[in-house]
């Protein structure tokens, strides 16, 4: 218990004052001064009303959104204002992505899907990036998919191709934009008993956007924002 | 690493789509193989009209020009140095044809390194026979085996023998022109009267036929001995001295270092035919032009390909973009799959060119005025090739460009949002 005290203390992600204006067609404010951290091993989930700035907020912390004030730490690094090149080498490193809408390649097959970020990080061999792809694939219980076209498996499955993707290469946190908002109840389930594991086996940071109050009840810790500003934390 | 995936990721993504990169490819291969062929036909033909008259004119011509002194004895006489002289009627003296001193000219020209060969020559203005009827007519006298080493005589004698024309005495080689006015068969003899009104019989021995015809009208050959019989001149007689150089490009100043050593006149190739290099030229330029054209209409298509290609693969470049590819990651990607549709197609192309270039060099062409060939003509250098192959690089790459960096441009968060 001790220790694991002693791992929610590290700091993974922290951002001090984030602004954001919207210019088209007229100005708006979307994001007030967000100031929040993130502990390694939490399980956060970020709830709130449609238009809230809740996924604006995502992808500035993801680093993919640069244009906005304030700094974003992640790994106690500072993110504003680095060059492209950088941030999508952090990316590949750093986060782990799960979107709404799972966005495989379908140019490729289930287990090349997986592969490419890890590829791209260039750290193991092909070998042993493809061995670690099997070892998440089996993880999450699709390994039977691998040699699969990615158009060809089922939504549930794509997402859950998804997170084995975003797990390849350790990322410290896993961000995710509503995994489950376009998955059924039962999909939806086993996309949360993932989570639920990363987090508790695993130690596994994630943040996750959900306007799903069942999803985030049963997380470590919700977030709730309202017109820009955070409201609970 | 970095460079084997964003191949992977190229290749990955033309063959997902194979049919439309097929399509694409199919453009540029059309292109560059009607580049490749328009070129090759289009040098082939330009080659044969040159040859029609250049393989057969000396590269440098000595002859001595029968015209007025340049310096007046009046002039040169010392008493009238400081006077302005008028002379009137001025008449040519009293040079002869004849190139002075033309052995051992010969002999010196020949052992110059420069010089291919040479050939001498002797022009005879002559009468042809008919009946009542006089055919004014030119009688080449030739070195027949120099002249058909040099200047391929043998190829257009189209009947007999070109060098029965030595074997036999007596004996001429028609133009086929002259030979249909005359109605001369080979085997018959025509009359032929001199400028000296000397009367002699020749036996035709073939027929000569250069692709002009004015000239097949005019022109008759017969060797060199057999002309100086005709003019009752010495057997060192002769009005001009054909060269042929090594490289055609020297004989300009060649021309000139021959007329002050020798002392005659010389005239060079590319005076004498200058009307004929701008026409090749201006050929050349033209099929040139359309080539490139072709070339930059395929561009368009690899442009237009590449540009629906990025709307469609709109998500993918989200996705590579937000799991850690980089902005310069994506327009090499697609710069690749620019380049390699460019790459496999035009070297098909090029092979496409080949065989549309063997095909058309196998399509009998057979014409009267051109009695050396049988086929189209096609030039094979690999110059065309060389520069099919880059300009099909270079087209797809700038065709690939825009895309490419629009491609790079995308912003991966109003993508994954837009949904």
């Amino acid at each position: 218990m001790n220790e694991k005290k002693e791992h929610m203390q590290e700091v993974i992600l922290e951002a001090r004052g984030i602004n954001k204006e919207f210019h088209d067609p007229v100005t708006v404010q979307v994001l007030r001064d967000i100031t929040f951290t993130v502990n390694k091993g939490e399980f956060v989930s970020v709830i709130g009303k449609s238009g809230c700035g809740k996924s604006t907020l995502l992808y500035i912390l993801s680093t993919m959104d640069t244009d906005y004030t304030g700094e974003l730490l992640i790994d106690r690094e500072l993110m504003t204002g680095r060059p492209d090149k950088e941030l999508a080498r952090i990316r590949n490193e750093k986060i782990g992505f799960v979107f709404q809408f799972h966005y495989l390649l379908n140019e490729f097959t289930v287990l090349r899907n997986v592969m490419l970020p890890g590829l791209k990080l260039g750290k193991f061999s092909e070998q042993e990036v493809e061995h670690r792809a099997i070892e998440r694939l089996k993880m999450l219980g699709i390994e039977k998919l691998a040699s699969k076209p990615a158009y060809h498996i089922s939504g549930g499955e794509k997402q859950r191709v998804a997170i084995a993707r975003a797990l390849i290469n350790d990322p410290h946190i896993i961000m995710g934009d509503e995994p489950t908002g376009n998955l059924d109840k039962r999909n939806s389930d086993i996309v949360f008993n993932i989570f639920k594991e990363l987090t508790e086996e695993h130690n596994q940071t994630l943040l996750i956007v959900t306007h799903d109050p069942e999803f985030a009840e049963n997380s470590n810790r919700i977030i709730e924002m309202e017109d820009g500003r955070i409201i609970r934390h | 690493m970095d460079t084997r995936l964003i191949l992977s990721i190229a290749k990955s993504m033309l063959l997902a789509r194979w049919r439309q990169t097929l399509v694409a490819a199919v453009g540029v291969t059309f292109s560059i193989a009607m580049f490749v062929t328009l070129l090759s036909f289009m040098n082939g033909l330009n080659d044969m009209l040159d040859s029609l008259i250049l393989n057969r004119t000396p590269h440098v011509r000595l002859y001595n020009e029968i015209k007025p002194s340049d310096n007046q004895p009046v002039n040169v006489a010392a008493q009238y140095e400081d006077s302005y002289n008028f002379i009137s009627s001025v008449k040519a003296g009293v040079t002869r044809q004849e190139i002075y001193n033309s052995g051992p000219i010969l002999q010196a020209v020949k052992a110059d390194e420069r010089v291919l060969g040479a050939a001498p020559k002797l022009l005879a203005q002559v009468f042809f026979n008919e009946g009542t009827i006089d055919i004014t007519g030119v009688i080449n006298g030739i070195d027949v085996e120099e002249e058909s080493r040099l200047f391929n005589f043998q190829d257009y004698v189209t009947s007999g023998n070109a060098i029965d024309a030595k074997n036999v005495a007596n004996s001429i080689i028609l133009g086929k022109g002259l030979a249909d006015i005359l109605v001369a068969d080979i085997g018959d003899v025509v009359q032929v009267t001199t400028a000296q009104g000397e009367r002699f019989s020749l036996k035709v021995v073939g027929y000569f036929q250069s692709g002009i015809q004015e000239i097949d009208k005019v022109q008759s050959y017969a060797s060199i001995a057999t002309t100086q019989k005709l003019l009752g001149k010495p057997a060192n007689y002769m009005t001009d001295i054909q060269i042929k150089l090594h490289d055609l490009e020297q004989a300009p100043a060649m021309a000139r270092e021959y007329a002050q050593l020798f002392r005659v006149d010389a005239e060079d190739i590319q005076t004498a035919n200058a009307q004929f290099d701008t026409g090749s030229s201006i050929r050349s330029l033209i099929s040139y032009a359309v080539g490139v054209t072709l070339l930059v209409v395929a561009g368009f298509g690899i442009f237009n390909i590449l540009n629906m290609m990025i709307y469609e693969k709109m998500d993918s470049i989200a996705i590579l973009k937000a799991t850690g590819f980089s902005g310069r990651d994506v327009n090499l990607i697609f710069l690749v799959i620019a380049m390699s549709i460019g790459f496999f197609g035009g070297m098909v192309g090029l092979l496409f060119g080949f065989i549309f270039s063997v095909i058309i060099d196998n399509i009998p062409f057979n014409t009267a005025a051109l009695p050396t060939i049988e086929t189209y003509p096609i030039n094979y250098s690999p110059v065309f090739y060389f520069i099919g192959g880059s300009f099909s690089l270079i087209t797809t790459y700038f065709a690939g460009y825009f895309p490419a960096r629009k491609a790079s441009k995308v912003d991966p968060v109003e993508i994954i949002r837009g949904k």
